[in-house]
């Protein structure tokens, strides 16, 4: 008996978005990286088409990070002192091809770094590497407002990532991006109410739907992954059902949430039957990432470079 | 739900003397206005008094088809009326309408598959207009088997359970409700198409008669309806109906966004 293959046929797609420009583009960038576009759900290739592969970054502070557990800082072997050292081995050791910068240190805890030092890093980054770059503010909405809008300055026509706009302060962040021809991240709380509510609020502001990416917010395997699964999952299945306002591609903090989960870092001492702690991490990172893969991500933003590398062997297959 | 605009029918005045004058601008301005509404297809129709419907229809499919790319709705009892409106719309349209009865629906099969079109079809069988659910449910099924018979793709047919006036067979009205169910049954492929309005035909309160109906037709599974896209109370109720039944995804302001769709 021959069997009929059941293939979901969808009306709508997923936005793409380019994030760098070239010389001939106006900007200084030596390469792009294109993410978005999906006509159908991630890995269903019969379906429709799944034009570009899920991006990977790894991820710098503009300070040398505090928190960080031993196996992450010593996988960079001492560069994470000079911001622009860790940027040229993210790219030159490790083969990224996107790099997502924290602003951490304008944190008003945490360094209080002005606007002025801010953009002129940025300015130097942008000069030091040639990938396209993600810009995150320090998390202190007042301070982010100052620091933001003069880094999207800086950063003029380089088609920079931008982030995050949030429900209670999208404008300030919004209006920088537009002028400047950046894309943003619109982030919500594991909420996809909110997050369609804050892309309209953002597209009423004049940014294009086609220039936001969706943080969802995730969780690490464990911490509420299978939340940010769903949400993601759902938001997809409207979009590719023809929901404009939550078309847009997903960038997800892998790295961010895994190092902070005790799994992560915790000794074999404390927890024999765990495993090795060396491997642990770097697993936990990597499985988080693919669930989220699976789920519809389209930029990862990693932290371990030999997570960063696993992963992508995953996503290029997408 | 896909909303087909109405308003393009000869028998509304200004469309009548628009035809009569073949004044494009009028069709153009109303093509547009049920499109910025939210309609997802316009119905074409060249109304009762038309002189030369094929020309008239030829006209009209041109003059909206050149102002939206919207889905348009050839609305005509005549092979060659339609005909002449799908070819003169170079794309792919949906027709309206059929009946269960063999011949034509054949007929129309086959001028549908050749401009790989849609087909409404009325569950009317050849003893007449439906009574009860059951009745509409065994024209589906006649309709159905000729499709299948003839290769017609069954996700390019919209079956319609012929909606009637409440004031005139009350109790038709939730037989319809029941059957845009049933179609469902009998295959999940089949959609389903109501003209709203009918529902209120002589009746007072036409309005609010038509958004009472919407959301049950809605929640029984209904996927298109016929009607008029700028009454804004009516898209509002469409809007907040699709949201209380999980069709859409909820925010804050999902009123204007579907405003803006």
């Amino acid at each position: 008996m021959s069997q009929e293959q059941m293939l979901e046929k969808w009306q709508g797609e997923v936005f793409t978005f380019v994030i760098g420009a070239t010389k001939q583009e106006g900007g200084t960038r030596g390469s792009v990286v294109k993410v978005g576009g999906e006509k159908t759900l991630p890995f269903l290739r019969k379906e429709g088409a799944l034009p570009n592969s899920a991006a990977v970054a790894l991820e710098i502070f503009d300070v040398p990070p505090a928190d960080w557990p031993q196996d992450l800082t010593a996988a960079y072997g001492g560069v994470l002192s000079n911001p622009l050292e860790w940027a040229d081995a993210c790219v030159k050791k490790f083969g990224a091809e996107l790099l997502c910068v924290r602003l951490a240190g304008a944190h008003p805890d945490y360094g209080n770094r002005t606007p002025d030092q801010e953009a002129a890093f940025l300015t130097k980054l942008a000069g030091t590497v040639d990938v396209p770059l993600i810009v995150r503010g320090c998390g202190d909405d007042a301070k982010d407002n100052t620091v933001l809008p003069l880094c999207s300055e800086a950063l003029k026509g380089e088609r920079c990532l931008f982030g995050s706009a949030v429900q209670e302060n999208y404008k300030t962040l919004t209006a920088a991006v537009t002028a400047d021809g950046h894309g943003i991240i619109a982030e919500s709380p594991i909420d996809l109410n909110i997050a369609k509510q804050l892309n309209i609020l953002i597209s009423d502001l004049g940014l294009p739907l086609e220039r936001i990416v969706m943080d969802p917010t995730i969780g690490a395997l464990g911490y509420g992954l299978e939340y940010a699964y769903s949400i993601m999952e759902r938001a997809r299945l409207a979009a590719l059902s023809g929901d404009r306002n939550v078309a847009c591609p997903f960038i997800c903090f892998t790295g961010q949430e895994t190092w902070k989960v005790k799994e992560a870092f915790a000794e074999k001492a404390d927890f024999p039957h765990w495993g090795e702690r060396e491997k642990r991490g770097i697993l936990w990172e990597a499985v988080t990432a693919s669930a989220l893969l699976q789920a519809g991500a389209d930029i990862l933003v990693m932290r371990h470079p030999k997570a960063a590398e696993e992963i992508k062997k995953y996503a290029g297959n997408r | 739900m896909l909303v087909i605009g109405e308003l393009i029918n000869g028998m509304f005045a200004r469309v009548g003397r628009a035809i009569e004058k073949k004044d494009g601008a009028v069709i153009r301005k109303i093509a547009l206005a049920q499109s910025a509404s939210g309609a997802g297809a316009l119905d074409i129709n060249c109304g009762p008094g038309s002189r030369d419907p094929v020309e008239d229809m030829r006209w009209l499919v041109e003059s909206a088809g050149r102002a939206t790319d919207k889905l348009l709705v050839l609305d005509s009892g005549k092979t060659e009326v339609l005909e002449a409106g799908l070819r003169s719309a170079g794309r792919p349209c949906l027709l309206n309408s059929a009946t269960a009865e063999p011949e034509r629906l054949k007929r129309l099969l086959d001028l549908a598959g050749r401009y790989k079109s849609g087909l409404i079809v009325l569950t009317v069988g050849t003893s007449g207009m439906p009574q009860g659910c059951g009745q509409r449910v065994e024209a589906a099924a006649q309709i159905v088997e000729i499709c299948v018979e003839t290769g017609f793709p069954l996700d390019n047919i919209y079956l319609d359970p012929v909606l009637m006036p409440v004031s005139v067979a009350q109790s038709q009205v939730l037989a319809a409700l029941e059957a845009i169910r049933e179609f469902k049954v009998i295959s999940p492929q089949l959609k389903s198409v109501v003209g709203l309005s009918n529902v209120s035909q002589s009746s007072r309160n036409r309005g609010l008669l038509n958004r009472v109906f919407l959301p049950m037709a809605v929640a029984a599974g209904l996927d298109a309806a016929i009607l008029d896209p700028t009454d804004r109370e009516l898209m509002d109720t469409l809007a907040a109906a699709d949201i209380l039944l999980n069709k859409n995804i909820y925010c804050e302001s999902f009123l204007k966004q579907c405003a803006k769709e």
